[in-house]
Order: C-alpha cells, then structure tokens, then sequence
C-alpha cells in the first residue's frame, strides 16, 4: 500500500502521510519522552561519565581523566607487578567479578536442574496448577521480607542448623557471616526463588515436545529415563539456552539478597559487581569510578546478549 | 490432558508400576512444595512468639501461646502505614502510567507506517539489554539536579516508561488482525478510535499481564527506593522494613510479622491473577 502511495505522490498524498506519521508520533510521545530522558540520556551519560573525575558536589568539579578510572579499578600498576593472582584475590573489582562469577557458575546450572525437575514432575499431574502457584510464589514475594526471613533460618540457633543437627551434622555458625558459607546461603535463596519462575517457561516448552517422538521411543523400547535424556532434553535445547543466557544475565546484576543478607560481607567474601558499583557510587560518592565499574558490567551483560542473539539465529536456521 | 491419557495407554500393561511411579512423583513434588513454603511457615509461627522463643534450642515450630499483639505492636514502632501508603501511590500511578502509556506507543510500533520506525523500536529493544545498574547513577544524578531526589515522583519516573511493557504490548498487538484496523479506519474511526475501541478491549489479557508484572515490579523494588528515598516518610515498604531491621535488629518476632505484613498486599494480587502472570511468562518468557 506504501509503494504506490509514493511513486505518484500527489501533494494531497504527502499530506495525508504526514498526517498520518504525527498521529504515529503522537501515540509515542508520552512514553518516548520519559523513555528517552529517564533511560536513553542516562545511558550515554553513563559511558561518559566513565573517562572523568568527580566526587559529588558542584558540576564545575568534573575533570576530564581518559582511562584513569579503569587503570584505577583494575590496579594496573599493581597488578602488573605482581600478577593476576594479585588481581583476583586482592583488587576490589577482581573480587567482584571472581565472587560474581562463581555466584553465577553455581546458580545457574542448580536452578535449572531445579526448574526442569519441577517442570517434569508437574507435567502429567492433577493438582499442577495449585502447585504451579506454589512453586511459583516465592519469585512474587518481596525480596526483604524473604531474604530477612531465610538469614534468621540459617542463624547459629535457627532451624536450619538444628535440623542438619538433627541429622548428624554439626555446624555451630551463622551461614551468613562465614566466609565460605556466606556466597552459598546467597546462592540457597537464589535457587529457591527462582526455579518457580523457570519451572514455568519449561512447562510451556514441554507442551511444545511432539508427542510422536516420545511414542516412538516407547515404541524403540526406551524407559522414561531413557526418553528423558534422548527425546525430550534434545527438545528442550533452545529453552535450556534461552533460559541460561537471560539467568546468566539476571546472575551479574545480582544485588538484593547480598545487600540485605551478607551487605557484601564478612569482609569482601560475598562482594559483587553492583555491589561494588553501589558502594562506589552512592557511599563513597566515586562517580567516575563507579561509572567505569558500571562499564564492565554492561560490556560482560552486552557480550552475553550478542551470543544470544547470534544462537538465537543459528537455532531458527536448524 | 492428552499427554496424560497417552502415559495411561502405555502404562496399562504394568498398572502396579504406574502407581509406584505416581506416588514417587507426587511424595517428591511434595518435599519441594515443602522446601518452597517452609521459609514462610516459619515466618508465620516466628511473628506470633516472644522474641526469645524464636531461636529456642531445641527449635519449636508453634508459638507457645499466640501473641497477636506483636502485630500491633509493629504499627507503633514504625510508620508502617506511611510505608504502605507510599508503596501503593507508587505501584499504582507507575502501573497506570506504564499500562496507558505502553500500549499507546505499542499501537503506533505495531500497525502504523511511518518514517523511523524500525530505527526507534531498535533504540527501544536495545535499552532492554543494557542493566540498569550501568545507568543508575547518570539517572540519579539527573534525578537530583531536577529536585526529584527523595520524592516520590522520582520513583514513578524511573519506572513508569520502560522499554519492557512496549515491547510486551507490540507483540500482542501485532498478533491482532491488521484487516481489523482497515476496516474500522474505512468506517471512518480514526486511530484514536481505533485504540480505544478495538485495541484495548481485544487486549485485555496482555494488559493484565502488564498491570500484574508492573505491580509486583513495583512493589517488590528495593535499589530504587534504596537509592532515592532518604527521609522516613518517603520509604516504601521495602526499604522501610529494612530500617526496621536494621532499628530493631533483635526483635525477631516484630521483624516477621512486619516482613508477613509487607506480603499480603502481593500476594493478594498474585493469587487473583496468576493465571495471567503465569501465562504471561510462559507466551513472552521476558522478565520485568
């Protein structure tokens, strides 16, 4: 309809096409306006805000610094003398990135494996919707209220140490201020807030595996364990992808439950990423550092999207 | 429905083996639904106990006696009613805002022509990708020099025209017949009219999503608020509850029951509408 309004474009048709885009454009206004200020300006801010110096106050105090801040964040001084164990075991953004990593490492693969056995178990039962709910209920409860409540269970005296007690095992410590147990009492919360909410786009990818397939492995004599591994895992291979990449993504911007469980703590064992950009940005009022923190965690996110998208692609050409 | 029937036609020939096999199923989504709510049970026995019941050796699960005067005891010790007050304007102007808004420019990405389109939808699906932590502090800095910090409007701001609910809106929409909007376009409705009375009544279950997802989004936000709102009777529950943690850090019992209070509000919606969240999920598999 478009290519024949424009090649004989009377100046009635231009007018009506002009028309015809300002009343496109009045429909975006109202959300483009707040996008566009409140997140487009900002994003390029924030790239720029990553080469300069300012420590809060007036604006005139900003200065200009190139790269200082990212040789700052890395030490690359220091580093570059002592090597890159020096890097990840004493450099503040070394720690967040090792401790981010290990955080995101151990939770995906535990919220999926999670995620899919809820969604496997629930796929042929009666009663999967109230369960559905249930599984699904800790991802809609307000992150305060549940981590405050998961801390006092892993207290030294809470249920959680005197029901391992119960079965034998001794550990007299609060989890959330043990250097080793800290990250994992964070990965703990994590698995059981999240696995609802992957259990549910399983459940829909497991209406989608054909039908025929699974009978004809029947047919081939295959056990449901058997069909488990050759059928309907190789049919769930693009949710699996799809379903790490964004839980990879949601794993670096944690920041919740380290802030109200462990606040990075004790010491540095639970630091992450935007931990590491919070206390940057809003404690010690380091905005240009804080900026190219910022930077880091949007390049390894950005990174992450792109070889999405590339598989995305390659999975629709299989 | 069918997959069940389908399992049974296998299974016929070994009904003892089906059963096993059931009952195994059913005693293992039962010790998770176990591990799910456990947190919560604890939650709700621990706020109706004194204070020094709560971590007794060896554990009780229910209180000895019922104390409901811890729950209004907590209303004295905080202002959880301002908290609560604040939270509910926030949820409800962003997710009007972000509902009415959203889909508006949704109609004009999904069934106009016009020049830049493509370019602005890109613009628009790109921020999706990038983490809001990366932009926070240009936009808090933003923020302050327009004299929003420690308002409540900052909060509605930065959440009430995200690039998610246009994104979610389009796709509904492009789902709706373009021959619909010819049509009424022939009839002489003009788009306006188009929106108002074809796009919004045929998308009502896109825009439940929407209200839903925003709602919880909303009111489960904690680094905003923790950001923005400095004095106490900005707070929102969230951060709210965690001053009362962090003021009254030995009170177990007070901190549960106000943590139990900060979920009724959202747990009463979810429970209307999962169906919708739920199946929002499930179709988009986007978060918010």
């Amino acid at each position: 309809m478009t290519t024949a309004a424009r090649t004989e474009e009377s100046p009635a048709a231009r007018r009506s096409r002009r028309r015809k885009t300002l009343v496109a454009y009045s429909f975006l206004a109202p959300n483009f306006l707040g996008f566009a200020i409140f997140t487009l300006v900002p994003v390029l801010l924030a790239v720029a805000l990553s080469f300069f110096e300012w420590n809060g106050g007036d604006i005139s105090r900003i200065r200009f610094v190139g790269f200082d801040n990212y040789a700052n964040i890395f030490n690359v001084s220091k580093v570059a003398e002592k090597g890159i164990g020096y890097f990840f075991n004493r450099v503040d953004l070394g720690i967040a990135m090792k401790n981010t990593v290990f955080y995101t490492v151990v939770t995906v693969p535990l919220t999926i494996a999670c995620a899919l056995a809820l969604a496997m178990l629930l796929n042929k039962v009666r009663g999967a919707v109230v369960l559905r709910a249930v599984f699904f209920f800790p991802y809609v409860a307000s992150m305060v209220a549940i981590c405050v409540c998961w801390s006092f269970m892993l207290m030294k005296n809470g249920p959680i140490n005197q029901m391992l007690m119960a079965l034998g095992v001794n550990y007299n410590k609060s989890w959330t201020a043990d250097s080793t147990m800290a990250i994992w009492s964070i990965i703990l919360v994590s698995v059981w807030r999240n696995m609802g909410y992957y259990m549910v786009i399983y459940l829909a990818a497991l209406q989608g595996v054909p039908r025929e397939l699974l009978e004809a492995a029947t047919v081939d004599g295959a056990g449901r364990w058997k069909q488990f591994i050759h059928v309907t895992l190789p049919q769930l291979r693009p949710t699996t992808f799809f379903v790490s990449v964004m839980m990879v993504i949601s794993c670096f911007k944690i920041y919740d439950v380290v802030a109200i469980m462990t606040d990075g703590g004790p010491g540095r064992a639970t630091k992450m990423l935007v931990t590491y950009i919070y206390d940057e940005a809003f404690a010690k009022i380091r905005y240009g550092q804080a900026s190219a923190i910022a930077m880091i965690l949007l390049i390894i996110v950005l990174a992450v999207t792109i070889i999405q998208f590339r598989s995305e692609k390659k999975f629709s050409a299989d | 429905m069918e997959q069940a029937f389908h399992t049974k036609a296998i299974h016929r020939d070994n009904p003892a083996a089906h059963r096993i096999l059931k009952a195994v199923v059913y005693i293992l989504l039962l010790a998770m639904a176990f591990f799910t709510l456990i947190p919560f049970a604890w939650m709700l026995f621990s706020s109706f106990k004194l204070e020094r019941e709560v971590f007794s050796y060896p554990m009780t699960w229910l209180p000895e006696t019922w104390h409901w005067e811890n729950y209004s005891l907590i209303w004295q010790k905080v202002s959880l009613l301002t908290y609560f007050k604040n939270t509910a304007f926030i949820a409800v102007v962003v997710t009007f805002l972000q509902t009415l808004t959203s889909s508006f420019a949704a109609y004009a990405f999904a069934k106009l022509e016009f020049r830049g389109r493509d370019a602005l939808f890109l613009a628009y699906i790109g921020t999706i990708a990038i983490p809001w932590q990366a932009y926070m502090l240009p936009q808090f800095i933003m923020m302050r020099s327009i004299g929003l910090y420690d308002t409540l409007w900052a909060m509605v701001v930065l959440q009430a025209f995200s690039a998610f609910g246009v994104f979610l809106m389009r796709q509904f929409y492009r789902g709706i017949p373009t021959d619909l909007c010819e049509a009424a376009r022939l009839d002489g409705l003009s788009e306006y009219g188009i929106w108002v009375r074809i796009m919004l009544p045929l998308s009502k279950a896109a825009i439940a999503t929407l209200v839903i997802f925003t709602f919880v989004n909303t009111w489960n936000d904690f680094m905003g608020p923790m950001i923005y709102l400095t004095r106490d009777e900005n707070k929102t529950i969230q951060v709210g509850l965690r001053r009362f943690i962090q003021q009254y850090s030995a009170d177990y019992h007070l901190i549960m029951a106000a943590s139990l209070c900060s979920l009724v509000p959202v747990s009463i919606v979810f429970f209307c509408l999962q169906r919708y969240f739920i199946e929002g999920i499930a179709t988009s598999g986007l978060k918010g």
